[in-house]
């Protein structure tokens, strides 16, 4: 990986255009699915453009904002937001996102990692036989 | 609404957690909505999306006082990525749920390997580390 990201350091126009492509496909994946833009962005900074982890996830948090704002208006408008659990849900998401954010550092977070990998995993194979 | 109030905030704070705890939370509050309560995708969708956004404000905010936001590479993402993102925003408006259910559900499968596979490496190299530095496992390169 090392290797990697040294090479897109010296080929600046090379790891531009990637950068590039992959926020087409960040943006495609927001539009198309509602979300998992950051799981391309945030890579894309990282191996990318060499940024150091923390500053990749501040920073593609800045990058999406915009995304879902646009997605979220033509969801509205297409007639997809269900007022009568919506509210809850957000709700729910925004407390559960403050809460998210202070237990943060308190938890192993390699072992974290692997099961929320495991549950996607297992979320997309639920998913696809369904 | 199907199901009990509590399942829906239920699945919303996990989904928050998650997302505070920078993992994705709408990777994962997406397939919890549409494949134990029954929303539908563009539903479910349309949900992370809103809800991300008041997250995200207070997010960038706190990124900005601590100096770990990177205006310009932001916008390097931002800039490209609204434009498929409105195109393929108001496609999804129009094409059939069952096929973007399947294309998200390939998307995850794709990503949750490549991350697993990636994750299993790394945590290999840093056992390999640890074990190198007891003399009961000599590696062959360790001087």
């Amino acid at each position: 990986m090392k290797n990697v990201k040294d090479f897109f350091a010296s080929h600046k126009k090379i790891s531009f255009v990637a950068t590039v492509s992959a926020a087409l496909l960040t943006g495609v994946a927001n539009g198309l699915f509602g979300g998992g833009g950051g799981m391309l962005a945030v890579p894309a900074y990282t191996v990318l453009q060499g940024m150091e982890t923390k500053k990749a996830h501040a920073t593609a948090v800045a990058a999406i904002l915009p995304l879902s704002a646009i997605s979220a208006v033509i969801y509205i408008i297409g007639g997809n937001f269900n007022p009568s659990f919506g509210y809850y849900v957000c709700g729910a998401v925004i407390i559960g996102g403050i809460a998210g954010s202070f237990i943060l550092k308190k938890i192993s977070s390699q072992l974290l990692e692997f099961v929320f990998y495991g549950v996607m995993l297992a979320a997309g194979i639920r998913m696809l036989t369904k | 609404m199907t199901h009990s109030v509590i399942f829906y905030i239920l699945a919303g704070l996990a989904g928050g957690i998650m997302g505070g705890m920078g993992l994705g939370g709408g990777t994962l509050l997406i397939p919890m909505l549409t494949v134990f309560l029954d929303v539908s995708g563009k539903q479910a969708a349309a949900i992370n999306l809103i809800s991300f956004i008041p997250m995200s404000i207070v997010a960038c905010v706190i990124h900005a006082k601590n100096k770990l936001l990177d205006v310009k590479k932001a916008l390097m993402i931002a800039i490209p990525a609204a434009a498929t993102c409105a195109a393929s925003s108001f496609f999804a408006q129009r094409a059939p749920q069952e096929v973007l259910s399947k294309g998200f559900a390939i998307f995850l499968i794709v990503l949750a390997v490549i991350m697993l596979i990636s994750r299993a490496v790394a945590a290999y190299n840093s056992l390999c580390k640890k074990l190198a530095a007891y003399p009961l496992f000599p590696r062959p390169d360790a001087q």
